[in-house]
Formats: C-alpha cells, sequence, structure tokens
C-alpha cells in the first residue's frame, strides 16, 4: 500500500495554452479547436496521432462528447473530467496514468472553460437540488477568513498582513504586465490595493482572480519514446492529488491559517519525487493564487516558508521573479483570470517555458541551479479542498 | 385548575422609530417606536422563536397540541404550523393546526384552548404592513406569542383560566383580501362608535362569567388595530385609568393577531400572584378574556420576557425598513438568484434544516453538523446519537461579511461558530450590523427565512449575537 508515484516513467513534449481574456466572439468549441491547435503545434504532431484525450472543463459542457465533436476525433476515448477549480490538473493526472499504465502510447489532456457567456461576473455554481441549508457565500468570502485567523495566531496586526497580501497581487501584476497571454497586462501597486473598498472582508477586488475564458493543453507519451517528438521534454517526477472531507467546517481544530488538503498533496508529490528540501531544489513554482490570502499560506503549506514567515517572506520579495523561489512568473490567476477547467494546464504552460528557457526574456528566471518546477491547484474552500501537486523536471533521474 | 403554564414571545431586534417617517415624507409617523421583523424573518419564524421560548420556560411540560394563528401566513393551503412543530422536535402524535385569516383567530384559538383540551401552545405571530405614511405602517408591529396552555396536572399553572365572554358583529370596518398590498378601513369615526356597545356588551358580560365586579381587576387590558376605539371608548368600563395595563403600542405597536397574547403574557410576566388580569381584544366584535395568577408566578422565570426584549433592540433606518417591506425595490448584487431548495432533500433532513439537530460520534464524541453517518475522526460507520443544538450557545472563531454574494439584504456577514460543547459550522450571522462582529463573539441560534425561490421560502438556522444578561 502507498502512494507511488509515476516518476520518470511519463513525459511532457508539448502544451499550449491560448490567450486567457473575455473572449465575446469564442464558444467554448472555439476555445477548444483553439487550445487544441496550439498544443499539437507545441508537440509537432497531428491529431491522428493521440491515442485518448481527457477533456478538463468544469461547468461548461459535459462528456466527451463536448470536445470529440468540435476536433472531430473518430473512434478515439474521450474522457470528461471534473474536479472543482483543480479540473485541468486532473485531466492531466488521468491522462498521465494511463499512458504511465502502458494502455496507450500518446495522450492529450486540454482543459477548456467558457465562463463569461453566464451573464454575472465571477464563477457561478451549478445548480444541484439539495435541502436548502448549504452555505451560499462566496468563495472570495471564505478565503478572506485567513486574514483574522493567521493575524491572531501570529500576533500580526491586521492591517500589516492585508499589505503583505496586497504585495502578491503587486508581484503577479508585474509579472502579468509581461505575459502576452495574461487578462490584465498593467502593474498596480500594493498600496493603491490597500486603497480600494473592500468586498468581502477585508480583500478588494484586486485581491481576486480575474475571470476569463481560456483553453490550454498538454501532450503526453512514456518518458522512454519522449525524444522521438521532441529534443527538450519534460519528465514528470510527482502527481499528487487529495481531497478533503470539510472537515475544515465541521472539526474545531481547523484555524484557518493552513490549507490541509495542499500540505498534504504536497507533502506526498515530494515523496514521490524525492524532493527533500523543497525551497532549494524547485527553480520556479505556479501556486493558486485565487486570492491574495490563499498564495500566503501556500507558501508555508507548500514548504517554502516556515509556518508564520510567509508574510515576512513576501515582504522580502523571496517569491519576486528575482527572488530565491520566483512564483507565479506568468502572472498567476491574478493576471489570467480563472477559466476553471484550463488553469492547472495553464500553469504547467509557464512550468514549460521557463524550465526549457523560453519565457520571455523580460520574465525570464535567474538560473538558480534547479531543474525542477511545481504547479498547485485547488478546489474549494479553506477547509473544505481538493489540491493537486504536480513536479516536473528537464532530466531523467 | 386550567390556564397558562408557561409564556413566550418574540420581539424582532430592529425598532422603527415613527419620527422618521414624517421627517422622510413631511407626514405620517408618529412618536414612539414600532418592532420591525428582519428580512430573514416570517409569522412562521417569530412563531417558532416565541414557541422555543415557551417550551424553554416549561422546562418538563409535554406539548400535546401546537395552534398557530395568523393573518399574514407564509403559506396558505400548506399548514405553517408544522414548521414549528418541526423545530420543536415534537412527537408525529402531536397535531399541529393553523387557525389562520383574521387577527381575531389568535385569541379564538387562545380562547378555545383555555376552555379545555389537551396541553395546547398556542402561537400566534403577525407582521403588520401599509403603504408609506401609512397609520398601519407606523401603528403596526411584528411579533409573536406562545402561550402554553393545560391543565395543573400537566405543570403548574402560572395563571388560571377565569372566564370570558365573546360577542360577534357583522360589520366592515377593517379588510384585506388575499395577496392585496395593503389593509382598507372605513372611516375611523364607524369604528368607533360601532366597537362602543360591543365593548360595553362582552365586559359586562365577562363579568358576569366570572363572577367579579370591575374593581377586582388587577388589570385591563384593551387592544385593537382601531386605536381610536380603544382609546375612546376604554374609560366607560368601570376600571380605574392606573389599572389599565400597557398595550406597548408606544415601543411594539399592534401586532395583529398576537397582539393580545403578547399584552397577556407580558402583564403575566409582570404580576404577583393572586392578580385578575382581563384582556379585550377589538377585532370583528370584542373578546375578553379574564385569568388569576397562582402562587406558581413567584417562582416563575420566563426564558425570554417581553420586557427585556422591548428594552432590547436596536434601531433601522427608516430607507433599509422600506427595502426590507418591498416598498423601495433596491438593485441587488449581480449573482444568480438561489436556487429552490428541494422539498424530497429538505424532508429527508427535517431534524436538521427545522430542529437543528447534528450528531455525536459514541467512540471519539465528535458533533458532526450537519449530522453524519461516518465520524470524521475515527470513521465509525453509523454509531452516532442526535444531538440537538439549537438551544447551545457558540461563539465566533472567523467571520467574513461578503458584498458580493446574493442576499436579499446585502451584505452578508458570516461566521464560523464553534458551539459550547462541541460542534462546529459557518452560519450567517443576522440581528447585527457587520462593523460589532468580532471573534470571540457569542452567538446563540435563531430560526430564519434564508430565502424565497419560485415560492418556496427556505427556512434554516442562522444565529445572533446573544445579548444583555445570558452573555
Amino acid at each position: 500500500m502507498g502512494s507511488n508515484g509515476i516518476k520518470d516513467r511519463v513525459a511532457i513534449i508539448g502544451v499550449g495554452c491560448v490567450p486567457f481574456t473575455e473572449h465575446w466572439e469564442k464558444s467554448l468549441d472555439d476555445l477548444i479547436i483553439d487550445g487544441a491547435k496550439a498544443t499539437y503545434a507545441s508537440a509537432g504532431i497531428s491529431q491522428d496521432e493521440v491515442d485518448a484525450f481527457w477533456f478538463g472543463t468544469s461547468q461548461s459542457a459535459a462528456s466527451g462528447l463536448a470536445m470529440g465533436g468540435p476536433l472531430k476525433i473518430h473512434g478515439k476515448p474521450i474522457s470528461r473530467v471534473e474536479n472543482y477549480c483543480a479540473t485541468g490538473s486532473e485531466a492531466m493526472r488521468q491522462a498521465a496514468y494511463a499512458v504511465a499504465s502502458g494502455a496507450y502510447d500518446v495522450v492529450m489532456a486540454l482543459g477548456a472553460e467558457k465562463v463569461k457567456d453566464g451573464g454575472y461576473q465571477g464563477l457561478n455554481a451549478f445548480p444541484i437540488p439539495t435541502d436548502g441549508t448549504q452555505r451560499t457565500l462566496t468563495a472570495a468570502a471564505m478565503f478572506a477568513m485567513i486574514l483574522p485567523a493567521y493575524a491572531e495566531k501570529y500576533g500580526l496586526d491586521v492591517d500589516e498582513i492585508r499589505y503583505a497580501v496586497a504585495k502578491i497581487a503587486e508581484k503577479n501584476h508585474f509579472n502579468g504586465a509581461r505575459n502576452p497571454l495574461a487578462q490584465f497586462r498593467r502593474e498596480t501597486s500594493a498600496e493603491q490595493i490597500c486603497q480600494m473598498a473592500a468586498v468581502a472582508g477585508r480583500l478588494s477586488v484586486f485581491d481576486c482572480a480575474g475571470v476569463a475564458d481560456g483553453a490550454a493543453g498538454v501532450i503526453m507519451c512514456r518518458a522512454e519514446d519522449a525524444l522521438e517528438y521532441c529534443d527538450d521534454p519534460l519528465y514528470i517526477k510527482a502527481l499528487s492529488f487529495v481531497a478533503g472531507t470539510g472537515a475544515g467546517s465541521l472539526d474545531p481544530d481547523y484555524d484557518y491559517t493552513t490549507l490541509s488538503e495542499c500540505k498534504w498533496s504536497a507533502d506526498d508529490a515530494y515523496a514521490q519525487a524525492g524532493i527533500t528540501d523543497p525551497r532549494n531544489e524547485i527553480a520556479v513554482a505556479e501556486v493558486h493564487d485565487c486570492f491574495t490570502p490563499t498564495e500566503l499560506v501556500l507558501m508555508e503549506d507548500l514548504g517554502f516558508s516556515n509556518p508564520g514567515d510567509a508574510w515576512r517572506d513576501v515582504l522580502n520579495g523571496d517569491f519576486n521573479l528575482d527572488g530565491r523561489l520566483p512564483v507565479n512568473t506568468d502572472g498567476g490567476l491574478k493576471s489570467f483570470g480563472h477559466p476553471v477547467g484550463a488553469s492547472g494546464l495553464r500553469m504547467l504552460y509557464e512550468i514549460w517555458l521557463q524550465l526549457r528557457g523560453q519565457a520571455p526574456k523580460e520574465r525570464t528566471i535567474a538560473d538558480n541551479g534547479r531543474s525542477l518546477g511545481l504547479t498547485h491547484n485547488l478546489g474549494g474552500y479553506p477547509g473544505e479542498m481538493v489540491s493537486f501537486v504536480g513536479i516536473y523536471g528537464t532530466e531523467l533521474g | 385548575m386550567r390556564g397558562i403554564i408557561a409564556t413566550g414571545t418574540h420581539l424582532p431586534h430592529r425598532r422603527l422609530d415613527r419620527a422618521a417617517v414624517a421627517a422622510f415624507f413631511g407626514k405620517g409617523g408618529g412618536t414612539g417606536t414600532r418592532t420591525v421583523a428582519s428580512f430573514d424573518e416570517d409569522t412562521t419564524t417569530m412563531g417558532a422563536e416565541a414557541a422555543r421560548a415557551a417550551v424553554a420556560s416549561a422546562t418538563g411540560v409535554d406539548v400535546d397540541a401546537l395552534w398557530f394563528a395568523t393573518a399574514s401566513p407564509a403559506y396558505l393551503e400548506k399548514t405553517n404550523a408544522s414548521a414549528i412543530h418541526a423545530t420543536l422536535r415534537l412527537d408525529a402524535s402531536v397535531p399541529a393546526f393553523d387557525f389562520g385569516g383574521a387577527h381575531r383567530s389568535g385569541t379564538g384559538a387562545l380562547r378555545t384552548a383555555l376552555e379545555a383540551g389537551p396541553t395546547t401552545l398556542v402561537v400566534a405571530s403577525d407582521s403588520r404592513d401599509g403603504l408609506a405614511t401609512s397609520a398601519d405602517e407606523s401603528q403596526g408591529g411584528d411579533g409573536a406569542a406562545a402561550l402554553l396552555i393545560g391543565d395543573d396536572t400537566a405543570g403548574p399553572v402560572l395563571a388560571e383560566f377565569v372566564g370570558g365572554a365573546s360577542v360577534t358583529d357583522e360589520f366592515l370596518e377593517r379588510w384585506r383580501v388575499p395577496g392585496g398590498d395593503r389593509s382598507r378601513t372605513w372611516e375611523e369615526r364607524f369604528g368607533e362608535v360601532v366597537y362602543a356597545p360591543l365593548m360595553e356588551q362582552a365586559w359586562t358580560a365577562a363579568l358576569a362569567d366570572t363572577g367579579l365586579v370591575a374593581d377586582d381587576i388587577h388589570t385591563l387590558v384593551v387592544v385593537g388595530t382601531h386605536a381610536r376605539a380603544v382609546a375612546r371608548n376604554v374609560g366607560k368600563l368601570g376600571v380605574a385609568a392606573e389599572r389599565i395595563g400597557n398595550d406597548l403600542s408606544e415601543s411594539v405597536g399592534n401586532t395583529g393577531t398576537a397582539h393580545p397574547l403578547l399584552v397577556l403574557a407580558a402583564a403575566i410576566e409582570t404580576a404577583g400572584p393572586g392578580e385578575a388580569i382581563a384582556i379585550m381584544a377589538l377585532a370583528d366584535g370584542v373578546d375578553v378574556l379574564v385569568v388569576r395568577t397562582t402562587e406558581a408566578i413567584g417562582s416563575y422565570t420566563p426564558a425570554r420576557p417581553v420586557a427585556s426584549q422591548i428594552a432590547g433592540g436596536a434601531p433601522i433606518d427608516y430607507a433599509k425598513f422600506l427595502s426590507w417591506r418591498g416598498m423601495v425595490a433596491i438593485e441587488p448584487p449581480n449573482r444568480p438568484l438561489p436556487n429552490r431548495p428541494s422539498a424530497a432533500a429538505a424532508h429527508r433532513r427535517d431534524d436538521w434544516k427545522f430542529g437543528f439537530v447534528g450528531s455525536r460520534d459514541r467512540s471519539s464524541g465528535m458533533v458532526h453538523l450537519p449530522p453524519a453517518r461516518v465520524s470524521e475522526k475515527g470513521g465509525a460507520v453509523d454509531d452516532m446519537d442526535e444531538v440537538p443544538m439549537a438551544d447551545v450557545h457558540g461563539t465566533v472563531v472567523s467571520f467574513t461579511v461578503d458584498k458580493l454574494v446574493y442576499s436579499p439584504s446585502p451584505p452578508v456577514v458570516f461566521a464560523v461558530v464553534d458551539f459550547d460543547g462541541g460542534g462546529r459550522v459557518p452560519l450567517e450571522l443576522t440581528d447585527v450590523d457587520a462593523d460589532e462582529v468580532e471573534v470571540g463573539m457569542r452567538v446563540e441560534p435563531t430560526f430564519r427565512r434564508l430565502f424565497t425561490a419560485d415560492e418556496i421560502h427556505n427556512y434554516f438556522w442562522k444565529v445572533r449575537p446573544v445579548r444583555g444578561a445570558d452573555r
């Protein structure tokens, strides 16, 4: 019994991503087609060479037909995958396992979400009949609960911690301003963000991920076949996924200063990859900055900061482009917005670029002698979430 | 001996200063305040709160029947008393009946229960509306009262039913058609003149029925939605002015169907032993009920006294009042409206949704809210006991103010609540100003209507700050 992982058994040979924005002129089908085109182009293969498909979408469509129809995929398996906001990563995880099992030679995972046809700002849950007693808060309000709890636990002034998370938004917007695929490409200062009106707890609109349509995809094959397709593939070192029980809403021991499922999935991923010192082994990380407090506590849950230190490390610039461990170098959810099914694969796209030296010069990270990248993708709320951590490297072994 | 075993009342937290009406419109209003049901309250939720207070005031007394009266029912055709029945977790064998439609139905239910029958919880609740600047708007009030009626074999009787009288007359003084936006009244003088002989007739008959004379009456409270008929004629009954009890019109307003029960509860709660209390209610005739307090009153402590509820409360500004009453439509957050709850899903979880009953794992002791079949700690399966939480206080461990989410009255204040003795659940905070919420605040569950979708009222529990001595 154990979480053994599939280290070095599966290679990533192409990743594609379309610009994330309010695609008023593009349908879900258009996003799927454009995302697939970009991914095939990256891998340098045609659709006919792919043996099986995984389609991640949270709420835009149902079943494999939603991908097979627009792409005209004949006679092949297509699985539709959903796992909250980690849907894109989950699609990739399932596809990778199918290769590792030997069932297929070449697979594709594609995530796409059409959010902007709904008529409302923000993400809106699919209605499931219930007894009517479920909480109806926005995600922003749920994640806002981290700030007072974190301040209380570590004896900080709430204003201090509020400023620290605004610095996270400032950093991600700085990076996003240097990314042509990002939706928001303007720099914003922490001071400006702190002056904005609060919409949920202490959070302003600029502490929240934007809303966008988008698509991204990945093509994978067995590690030993990778060089047939690609000179510089990435190898999967770890894929971990943890679904919680909703314990945070139930258990008085939970204190809203950590995301337990994220810590568990990180620990599992590090074990799969053989990583013992993440902050000195990982070169770059893309994490789920749905709200600024999320990224703050993630730095601790992923082991990048000691508990209670993340706010100080943030203020110190540790996670900036030129910091000791650059985080969300593409601008993150903050700059991209969050087309749910696509976001996890958009993160992977940035790791694909950075580790292989293909990121544009203005956001290229310094060579820190490390060759591992990490993506972290979560869905749900503090105390009740799913969390994915993937680790990728340029070398086998 | 048969009479009143317990009193329970509910006055909403918010109070409208009547002077605010004239300040805004240049007319209307008056002096004093009226109670204002929160946006998440209706006659059923207010009735449930009053009923819970009555039951809490009579520990160990079994309720054998539940009657609910209102002129502003949340539902027609569907029984509203059954929701109150569910919040009280009464046995299925206890009948729950609505007495609906007329203001007089509250007094009628009370009188019927006082005369004979099982131990009956009589609940009356009302919400009084009128167009802006109208007399109904300012003189009306919102609230509920519950009186537990029974024989002294069921529990100590606080006030014995001595007798009374009713006179009935058909005349059109006040009326409202179903679904109508306001009540209509005939010219004021008409009611004043018509009620005068009816009051006299009922009073004479009540004294004859009880064998009392006017001087024997320690307190007489006369109530009616026709304020002028009450004021002009009360002096003709032969009861000294100092024995005319407070009709709560200055602080609460007239709560319609609930009002006779509310003033009776208030009078009993402040009475000494051996006092004869008479209530006269004007509504399409006149009803008089006379009770006499017993020695048991000396050791009676109501769970939520009327006096402390009147003394508590917080103001609501007139604009908010108008929006809550649907008189002014406010732009809602641009978010989807909530979905209607599923009747089938709700019925499976009546105990949770209406009774606020969780489960406690027998092996770990962990309280699960909502109730669970598998334990979060230890994983034991189907090994839990019911744990009723409706009367358990809790502490706010974190909270958030959500200005983005849909609400009938934004913003939503949500709190993670840890209950005394175990159990955590995130719940909406109500009867609170966002800026008074803090970590560590003490709160208690209160039964509310979360929203209405597709004409289905979605009832569930929120928490409100524990105020006053209960903290």
